[in-house]
């Protein structure tokens, strides 16, 4: 062997053995507990919570079937397809209304001066200050039936009966709509910064209406952000678990709360876990099919 | 049908309010011929650059008008006027090829798929860009950027093509063969050009008229030749070319030098205190004493390599600076102090206003 390449296999071995602390921390930290909830799927449920060892597919099964109590027979769960696609609705609309309201604003800040513009990025950052229960609970307290809205619009005389928004659908969107609205503009807002603002005159010049320059220029430059910015309140959305319990109810249930459910009450932790997993493949399949139709778009001739 | 491609009409463009409003643009009025190469000559923030922004709609006037063929297109939003820019920045759109880059004011403006090819080949061709169609504009040179900005610029077939400065990015070289190219542009597909620059040497080489600003005026309009040869005031003269100023007392039939020296000049009719302006290739040096000749002492010269720039000075120390082909001269012809002779040519002396 010669000098050259035993150096080089020992600068190797120096090089693993100095991230192996980094490494063993990932293991630990993402990998390991994310192997131990694949385990438990395979598992049977316990009889008072936790698991017993013992291969079983039931976990999985119960994503969409149910087990008939009486002649045992597995049948479609309604109530679980029900909460998938209340998730995945919720999620959707989520991102859509907080790109809405998160791209004027976006631009509002980036077209400031420099000064003004550090200052409306600190004010879309104080609620982070905040712990997240306490603001779902605030946007509780603003749409009870005895909350801000209701008691203003009935001492005005509008209504007589308080309009039931707790506990509702509705709720729950407005809710992860405000909490997860800086996660859209903040990437936004770094988008559009980089924006060259001449490029709206040469639109403008070239015949393109204020709407086109939107469509044709404006868009498809900043495309990047708003893929990020979409990632980043979809994901959570998906997941979320406080705002659709405080402002949820306990029947507008949300594929979190269906997964705590079966580690609390439910006691039948193999399903929570294969929830849990089969969570974390929509997130990647709907992450595939999001970038792949966001890249694609970007270069039609391509 | 008027004649004009281009007019404005006492345009005035005014930033900020009250006292401290700044004019951008103070009363000017201009008339750009169809189908001519017009420049917008002057320093930077003398208004050359506000007044092709009015023309092209991103800034709309304080006061008065601009007439797009005789119409008044005042209001009109820039998407509405029947013009394009060439951006001094390019401003092209970093997320087009070059082929959709040039494609885009058309589709804009809703013409068919074919029609649209056909040009976009057509312009690619114009501007010698056939073999990158297909690019990112961020794989592109300068020179090549530049070309692109013009082609989709053109590709509208515009009644008024609108450059800002358009060649102030490029190196020397690149920019000497883009004076040409635009030049060959214009004259190939009969646009008006309205041009903007600071460089008077641009200006000069390229242009059928020129109009000179300065502070938010239009000096002078006129050929490049008039412009060099009769520049109307102080500004014009030494903004274009090179010149030398003598302090001048107007007689009916001579003027007196700050020298005490007299020069026949008819003023035609003007008299008092003014400036004479002569161009330094318009000064001749003769041996000391010779009739009708001004005294005069060298001071020292600059070779440029054609031309030796010779500095001289008359008896009142007012410098003069007399241009001569330096095979002419020669060196061993010239001695620091020596006692010579000026002479302008015929015409040469102009009589300036402030």
């Amino acid at each position: 062997m010669s000098m050259e390449s035993e150096a080089r296999s020992r600068q190797t071995r120096r090089a693993w053995a100095l991230s192996a602390p980094a490494l063993f921390l990932l293991f630990l930290a993402a990998a390991g507990p994310l192997m131990i909830v694949l385990v438990y799927s395979f598992l049977l449920p316990g009889k008072y919570g936790n698991v017993e060892w013992g291969f079983s597919l039931d976990g999985w099964r119960g994503i969409l079937y149910t087990r008939d109590i009486f002649d045992g027979t597995l049948k479609l769960a309604d109530a679980h397809l029900t909460i998938f696609w209340r998730s995945v609705k919720l999620s959707l609309l989520t991102t859509i209304i907080t790109f809405a309201v998160g791209f004027p604003t976006a631009w509002f800040i980036a077209t400031r001066a420099p000064k003004a513009r550090a200052l409306w990025l600190f004010l879309i950052t104080i609620p982070f200050w905040t712990n997240l229960l306490i603001r779902t609970f605030a946007i509780n307290e603003v749409l009870r039936n005895e909350g801000i809205i209701n008691t203003v619009l009935t001492r005005a005389g509008l209504i007589d009966a308080p309009i039931r928004m707790i506990n509702t659908d509705f709720a729950v969107l407005v809710g992860m709509a405000y909490v997860y609205l800086p996660l859209m503009v903040l990437p936004l807002f770094a988008a559009i910064d980089r924006f060259d603002m001449r490029l709206l005159e040469a639109g403008y010049d070239l015949y393109a209406s204020r709407l086109a320059v939107l469509r044709r220029v404006i868009l498809p430059i900043v495309k990047p952000g708003i893929v990020a910015g979409s990632i980043l309140v979809f994901v959570p959305s998906l997941g979320a678990y406080v705002t659709p319990r405080v402002l949820g109810g306990g029947k507008n249930m949300m594929i979190g709360n269906f997964i705590e459910l079966q580690f609390g009450q439910g006691r039948n932790w193999p399903l929570g876990a294969a929830l849990s997993m089969a969570l974390l493949m929509i997130v990647m399949v709907a992450l595939l099919v999001y970038v792949r139709a966001a890249t694609k778009g970007s270069n039609p001739h391509g | 049908m008027t004649e004009y491609a281009i007019e404005a009409r006492n345009a005035v463009k005014a930033f900020g309010q009250g006292d401290v409003a700044v004019r951008a643009l103070d009363d000017v009025s201009i008339q750009i011929r169809k189908g001519e190469f017009f420049t917008l000559l002057g320093p930077s923030g003398c208004g050359k650059t506000t007044l092709l922004r009015l023309i092209a709609g991103f800034e709309t006037p304080t006061s008065g008008q601009i007439l797009l063929d005789g119409q008044d297109i005042t209001a009109l939003p820039p998407n509405r006027r029947p013009v394009n820019t060439v951006f001094q920045s390019y401003a092209l759109f970093p997320h087009l090829t070059v082929a959709q880059n040039v494609a885009f004011g058309l589709q804009m403006l809703g013409r068919p798929k074919a029609e649209v090819d056909q040009t976009v080949e057509r312009m690619l061709a114009l501007v010698k860009l056939e073999p990158m169609a297909g690019r990112k504009t961020s794989q592109l040179s300068g020179g090549q950027q530049q070309r692109v900005a013009l082609a989709r610029a053109l590709a509208p077939t515009p009644k008024v093509l609108l450059l800002d400065e358009p060649l102030s990015a490029l190196d020397l070289k690149l920019r000497k063969e883009m004076q040409v190219e635009l030049k060959r542009l214009q004259t190939e597909t009969g646009i008006t050009f309205v041009f903007v620059t600071h460089d008077q040497e641009e200006a000069l080489t390229m242009s059928d008229r020129i109009g000179v600003m300065s502070a938010g005026k239009l000096q002078q309009v006129g050929a490049p030749r008039e412009i060099y040869t009769t520049p109307v005031n102080r500004f014009v003269a030494s903004f274009i070319g090179e010149t030398n100023f003598l302090p001048a007392v107007l007689g009916a039939t001579e003027a007196v030098l700050g020298s005490g020296d007299a020069l026949a000049l008819n003023a035609g009719g003007k008299t008092g205190p003014a400036t004479l302006a002569v161009r330094p290739e318009q000064v001749r040096i003769v041996s000391a004493g010779e009739p009708g000749s001004l005294p005069a002492t060298i001071t020292g010269w600059v070779y440029f390599g054609t031309d030796t720039h010779v500095h001289l000075a008359l008896r009142d120390g007012t410098e003069v600076v007399a241009r001569l082909q330096s095979e002419a001269t020669g060196d061993s012809a010239l001695t620091k102090g020596a006692a010579v002779g000026l002479r302008f040519t015929d015409g040469a002396l102009q009589i300036l206003g402030d």
